[in-house]
């Protein structure tokens, strides 16, 4: 309750809170993209052959494919030789705790207000922090490992676990699987991995943030998670970036692999920068996301909070694959200004009696447009599969749109797939009943959308929950008169 | 408290108050019946600061504010509460959470601290009390599903929690039965002190039966015609609003 309150009052009047510009050194490969700057980061990274035929293979099929153009998103044409495809802190000496850290970089997270120190002493989560490409500092390792957690960067674990790698890699999000999930295959550069052995239990929320810093560096985050038999994990991604003008490329790729009983959570909360209020600068934010439920009885849960990004065009999926199992999404999508958000998910069932969820909340403000694309499948063999899947839109002001495009393909007949969506406006009259109680209109409309997007922020886990709830409210700035 | 004079107010180029005349000290209570379409919704719309309607003339004074000048929420923060007729829902917002946003802005424009979350609880038990208000409504989405009791119930339970010097209760007995009816005026009654006004809008004599109103205004056609005392509702209960059009389009003629 006093957090709400706190949200209230920062409501006014404020700028996007987290444009700044950490002064490090960085090391950068030139601009522009070809054989040999895929060459390059892969030797800059010490990677073994196959990860760079690999990558090879990916750019290769890169070359042959198409930039998508079926999203309702707008933007002029990317130049991919105009984006540095690599960027790393220059590392003095290898990092072995948060005193050798830079103090610069630790100084940016203070102003996050993710100082690594506070988080180890007083939340318990483990942050892997991402800052451009190279991952810098991994904090409860030794907590983690001691119940054989491997939680890591995915560079670290190409070095230490390359088996495990090698057989997961790619096995959810295929290389082939489409343009800019192709081109990450090619160029990522870093991200993080996570390993649940059979039967654990992870003892804490496992949290990863990500920033983009270097001026033009798009940024290629590859993330992996396996969950192995009777496993849980809880895994959490947020994102701020500095303020910049000119448009920055993010196309990550997530693949989670979920077997037998296993459980995997995975919530974000995205403000990458928005561009401002006419629409300039911004970042593009082509992500691909992918979990299979690959064993019976497995759970995969996709939540997540989007409020920034100039653009987004993003479907975290699942392949039911096991028999029994879950998937599910929930979503929050805010857009204001000149915003576009294109997201949604997939839920692609195969096994038998398997079931999924779908929970969509899209706030349109200012001259944004928001969609909503969903894709729910039952396939021939999914007997008795079930979803359910409500999309709720939510508009301010009339400007803005509010688009829903939802597919269902069914080829069995004993699945049940029910969708329900409701469009509605902000009343006048819920304004004025809100004022009339002493409520300004800036702190009703923050009040109205949180209550709006309570089904989904119930999901996440509690710190994000109120730091996605402040989002929003902030995000809403200036988008009523 | 209040003095409204020659209060004028149009909505879509309509005039619908034509130059409304009334005072209202503390610890009294106003009693404004009328026909439908006479203004008397309109009359509460216009104090608690609601945009469609355009005021084209006179003035109100409140507390010797000005309060054509505030926005509806800094009236609502002086202390002016308007007890809806339709109450409005905010899915996701429980009734807890917004009286809690509601009072604490109240606090916070008068400088004063937010209330903690057990003094919150503390007000919220004590209230409840006044109003029979059930505990499970609290927890719910504010007025969402809830039933024609409840929602009054509910305004009354936010008129008790934010404590202010003058309620405007908006044809609050409509749609009443007659248990209902009887809380919700116990509640009103209860609340009642020598600082603080109340303005009962309302077709019927049934709720000012509980009420007792100190004066009874009949509204017609945008204009306060005639004044008087409790009896006044009496009359009108017996008679119908014909003998008052009568007598008014009598009195105009002359």
């Amino acid at each position: 309750m006093k957090e709400e309150l706190d949200v209230l009052e920062e409501t006014v009047s404020r700028d996007y809170q987290y444009g700044f510009v950490t002064d490090i050194e960085t090391d950068v490969v030139p601009k522009g993209l070809n054989e040999n700057v895929i060459r390059l980061i892969s030797q800059k990274k010490n990677e073994p052959e196959w990860m760079l035929n690999w990558r090879l293979k990916a750019y290769a099929h890169w070359l042959k494919m198409e930039e998508p153009e079926w999203a309702n998103v707008k933007y002029p044409p990317i130049d991919f030789q105009d984006i540095i495809y690599y960027a790393a802190p220059k590392k003095k000496a290898k990092v072995n705790g948060l005193d050798e850290v830079d103090p610069e970089l630790l100084k940016t997270f203070d102003k996050l207000g993710i100082s690594l120190n506070e988080q180890k002493r007083l939340t318990g989560v483990a942050v892997d922090v991402v800052m451009d490409s190279v991952s810098v500092a991994t904090s409860f390792k030794k907590q983690l490992s001691e119940v054989g957690i491997i939680f890591c960067s995915i560079s670290e674990a190409i070095q230490n676990h390359p088996e495990l790698v090698r057989k997961y890699l790619g096995s959810v999000v295929p290389m082939t699987d489409n343009y800019f999930a192709a081109l990450n295959s090619a160029v990522f550069t870093d991200g993080s991995f996570c390993y649940i052995p059979k039967g654990v239990r992870c003892p804490m929320e496992l949290s990863t943030y990500f920033r983009i810093n270097t001026e033009n560096s798009g940024q290629f985050e590859r993330t992996l998670i396996v969950a192995e038999d009777e496993s849980y994990v809880s895994y959490l991604e947020g994102c701020t970036a500095p303020k910049r003008d000119e448009n920055q490329l993010h196309a990550a790729v997530v693949e989670l692999f979920a077997h037998r009983k296993a459980e995997i959570k995975y919530s974000t909360v995205q403000n990458w920068f928005p561009g401002d209020e006419n629409g300039q600068g911004g970042i593009y934010n082509f992500v691909t996301k992918r979990g299979i439920c690959m064993g019976d009885y497995s759970k995969i849960s996709w939540s997540q909070v989007e409020t920034g990004s100039a653009i987004t065009w993003k479907y975290p999926s699942v392949i039911l694959k096991g028999d029994n199992s879950i998937g599910e999404f929930y979503s929050v999508a805010l857009t204001n200004h000149h915003q576009q958000a294109d997201t949604g998910t997939k839920m692609l069932h195969l096994g038998k009696n398997t079931r999924s969820r779908i929970v969509s909340k899209g706030i349109s403000a200012g001259q944004s447009q928001n969609s909503y694309r969903g894709l729910v499948r039952a396939g021939k063999h999914a007997l008795n599969a079930r979803n359910y899947s409500q999309c709720d839109s939510l508009l301010l002001g009339d400007k803005c749109g509010a688009h829903t495009f939802p597919y269902i393909e069914s080829k069995n007949k004993t699945a049940v797939i029910e969708h329900e969506a409701t469009t509605s406006k902000i009343g006048e009259d819920q304004l004025f009943y809100c004022r009339q109680r002493g409520i300004d209109t800036e702190a009703a409309v923050a009040l109205i959308v949180t209550g709006f997007a309570k089904e989904v922020m119930n999901q996440l886990p509690m710190e994000f929950a109120v730091e996605a709830q402040k989002l929003l409210a902030v995000s809403l700035e200036g988008s009523v008169g | 408290m209040l003095s409204i004079k020659d209060l004028r107010a149009s909505v879509e180029g309509k005039e619908i108050l034509k130059g409304i005349n009334l005072d209202v000290n503390a610890g009294e209570v106003h009693a404004i019946m009328g026909p439908n379409g006479s203004g008397k919704s309109t009359l509460a719309s216009v104090l608690a600061g609601r945009e469609e309607y355009e005021v084209t003339g006179g003035s109100v004074d409140f507390l010797g504010k000005d309060i054509l000048e505030l926005s509806p929420e800094d009236r609502a923060r002086e202390g002016l509460f308007l007890a809806f007729q339709y109450p409005v829902e905010i899915p996701g917002v429980s009734t807890t959470n917004f009286i809690k946003t509601a009072v604490n802005e109240k606090r916070k424009y008068h400088g004063q601290p937010p209330l903690d979350a057990v003094s919150f609880m503390k007000l919220m038990k004590e209230k409840m009390n006044l109003v029979e208000i059930d505990k499970s409504l609290l927890t719910r989405s504010i007025n969402e599903g809830f039933s024609g009791g409840e929602k009054k119930k509910n305004e009354i339970f936010q008129m008790a929690m934010l404590e202010p010097k003058l309620t405007i209760l908006d044809e609050t007995d409509s749609g009443l039965d007659i248990d209902a009816l009887r809380i919700v005026a116990n509640g009103v009654n209860k609340l009642r002190d020598e600082n603080r006004a109340i303005i009962v809008i309302t077709h019927y004599q049934r709720l000012l039966d509980y009420l007792q109103p100190d004066f009874v205004h009949v509204l017609l056609n945008g204009k306060i015609v005639k004044s008087g005392t409790k009896e006044l509702a009496l009359e009108l209960e017996e008679k119908g609003y014909d003998f008052i059009k009568d007598e008014f389009s009598l009195s105009e003629a002359v």
